[in-house]
């Protein structure tokens, strides 16, 4: 059986949409995904039916928008294969999470302790750490990337010892799209008895994760990229890590008792989540988890891989484009420039014929900065994109190239 | 003499009704834009608020202020043509003074992204800014 794109594409109204008078062609799902109907029935179900504040009220409603929301937490937990129901932390999304732990580890941290951080990381995964180093004492080494964007894991061994504390890396780089090889340096890092945290804002719609199986200790995303709605996406630890892992922010809902003197903290997964949660927002994670899983994860990767060999073969047919991590072994992401283009000067061109791509540095200035280059232009791909749809923006950039030069 | 500069730019985009050729009219004149000289390439000449990069200096001579700039994209580069038409030669006052509706009614507000148009807003304040300074001098 085929892809049933037809019946997919239905499912998001957004793609109806026209923009300058052309049928919209939304290829900036890196930055965030569109929502299906589905998503959007069930915030409004929630808000129309259910709103209540959770885990407090003895009322039908308050319980009902409670098991509504920790239904969803069990959602996700199954979605990522983690053992317990409470090493799923619900944040504000992936950069939220990052700065969960990073605070945590301001407590850890030591002078001259090290954070081996990935070159091509997105900036919210390299600052945090900065900060922690900052006022620790500890130092950030960077692990690089060769010219195809991969991580250079010979130099990864050399740079694991005693002093480090921990390593950071994305599972795929928003900028390039390459997946990172995340099984071999936890376990590069294991060997060293070094925890390993992964970002994978980019992977979490396109490839399928299991926590246990990779063993990782912190594995992070957010929902927007996932069909699910902003503002919310959560945070996978190791129960026994996040039990050692100190609190974030303190208030409501994350205590177990107050006194003036002292206070004691609640257990997982609450102690990571004080004040009202974005109660909605964990709803809408759990319908676009249910969502992804109707079509399957590997589905979804098969056929966004086509996309990515469609998109790739077409645009390397562009006099003077280069693609920046030029290799197989990544998401749909096409990250380009043509010859001294600036790729300001193509998006600009390409949004007037209603296509969204991103253009700049993808909040990866050390990548950009590693090719030399003031930013790219980026078309990501996501299972609701055609081959069509492709074949409009590469006549589009020849279109531009053409007015440019 | 400020609306005429201005009334003659916006008859020239009125010549387009579609936006591809209004862009290849921006694109041509960004090829006439006075160039500003590399040495001035630096940040202290640099604008920010542009996602591509932005070089602009002033000079007043005889009473009047001109403008040199740069941009690293082709459009940009279009953009900031049609402000130093717009401005240069001005005396310092009659810049600090001037209307910049007929940006409007070019369509380069609209036509344009958020991100550029903030740009756009960015470069005029500072042409504004440049103006606002010479003529501080001029009445000392
Ligand atoms: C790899 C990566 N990390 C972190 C982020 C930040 O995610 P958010 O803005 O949802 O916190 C993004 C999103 O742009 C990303 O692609």
């Amino acid at each position: 059986m085929g892809f049933a794109i037809d019946k997919i594409r239905a499912d998001f109204p957004i793609l109806l949409r026209q923009v300058h008078n052309k049928p919209l062609i939304y290829f900036d799902n890196a930055a965030t995904s569109q929502k299906p109907q589905q998503v959007i029935d069930a915030l409004v179900h929630y808000y129309t039916y259910q709103n209540a504040n959770i885990h407090r009220g003895v009322h039908a409603l308050s319980q009902e928008a409670t098991d509504a929301y920790e239904r969803a937490r069990d959602l996700v937990k199954t979605f990522f294969n983690a053992r317990l129901r409470e090493e799923i932390i619900f944040t504000a999304g992936t950069t939220h999470s990052i700065n969960l732990v990073a605070h945590g580890f301001r407590s850890w941290l030591q002078p001259k302790d090290e954070i081996i951080v990935g070159q091509a990381e997105h900036h919210s995964n390299i600052v945090p750490w900065q900060m922690a180093c900052a006022l620790t004492g500890a130092v950030l080494k960077v692990l690089p990337i060769d010219e195809n964007g991969q991580l250079q894991l010979e130099t990864l061994k050399s740079l694991l010892g005693p002093q480090t504390k921990l390593v950071v890396v994305n599972h795929v780089s928003n900028a390039l799209g390459t997946i990172n090889p995340i099984e071999t340096i936890i376990e590069m890092a294991h060997g060293h008895g070094v925890q390993v945290l992964v970002d994978g804002a980019q992977a979490s719609s396109h490839i399928s994760v299991d926590v246990q199986a990779l063993d990782v200790d912190y594995y992070i995303t957010s929902a927007h990229k996932m069909c699910g709605p902003t503002g919310v996406g959560m945070l996978y630890g190791k129960k026994e890590l996040l039990e050692a892992l100190p609190p974030y922010q303190g208030g409501g809902e994350m205590i177990k008792e107050v006194y003036f003197e002292g206070t004691t903290y609640a257990g997982l997964p609450h102690k990571f989540e004080a004040g009202t949660p974005n109660i909605a927002g964990g709803i809408g994670f759990g319908a676009a988890i249910e969502y992804l899983n109707t079509i399957g994860l590997e589905e979804i990767a098969a056929y966004e891989h086509e996309l990515l060999m469609h998109a790739t073969q077409g645009l390397k047919q562009i006099e003077g484009l280069k693609i920046y991590g030029d290799i197989t072994h990544k998401t749909a992401v096409v990250s380009f420039n043509i010859g001294q283009l600036h790729p300001y000067d193509v998006g600009t061109l390409l949004d007037r014929m209603g296509i969204a791509v991103r253009t700049g540095q993808h909040c990866t200035q050390p990548v950009m900065d590693f090719y030399g280059i003031p930013g790219t232009v980026r078309a990501s791909f996501a299972f609701y994109n055609t081959k069509e749809e492709i074949d409009i923006m590469i006549k589009g950039v020849q279109r531009a190239v053409n007015m440019l030069q | 003499m400020i609306i005429e500069a201005q009334q003659e730019i916006i008859e020239e985009f009125a010549l387009f009704d579609d936006w591809m050729d209004k862009y290849e009219h921006l694109i041509g004149l960004g090829k006439t834009l006075p160039l500003i000289d590399p040495q001035f390439k630096t940040d202290q000449y640099i604008i920010k608020g542009c996602q591509s990069k932005v070089w602009l200096r002033a000079e007043q001579q005889d009473g009047r202020v001109y403008f040199w700039a740069d941009s690293d994209a082709i459009i940009t580069k279009g953009i900031v043509s049609v402000l130093i038409r717009a401005f240069s030669g001005l005396s310092a006052q009659d810049i600090v003074n001037a209307p910049t509706d007929f940006i409007k009614e070019i369509g380069l507000n609209d036509h344009l992204s958020p991100t550029r148009a903030n740009g756009l807003v960015s470069m005029i304040k500072q042409m504004k800014l440049y103006a606002t300074a010479f003529a501080a001098q001029n009445n000392a």
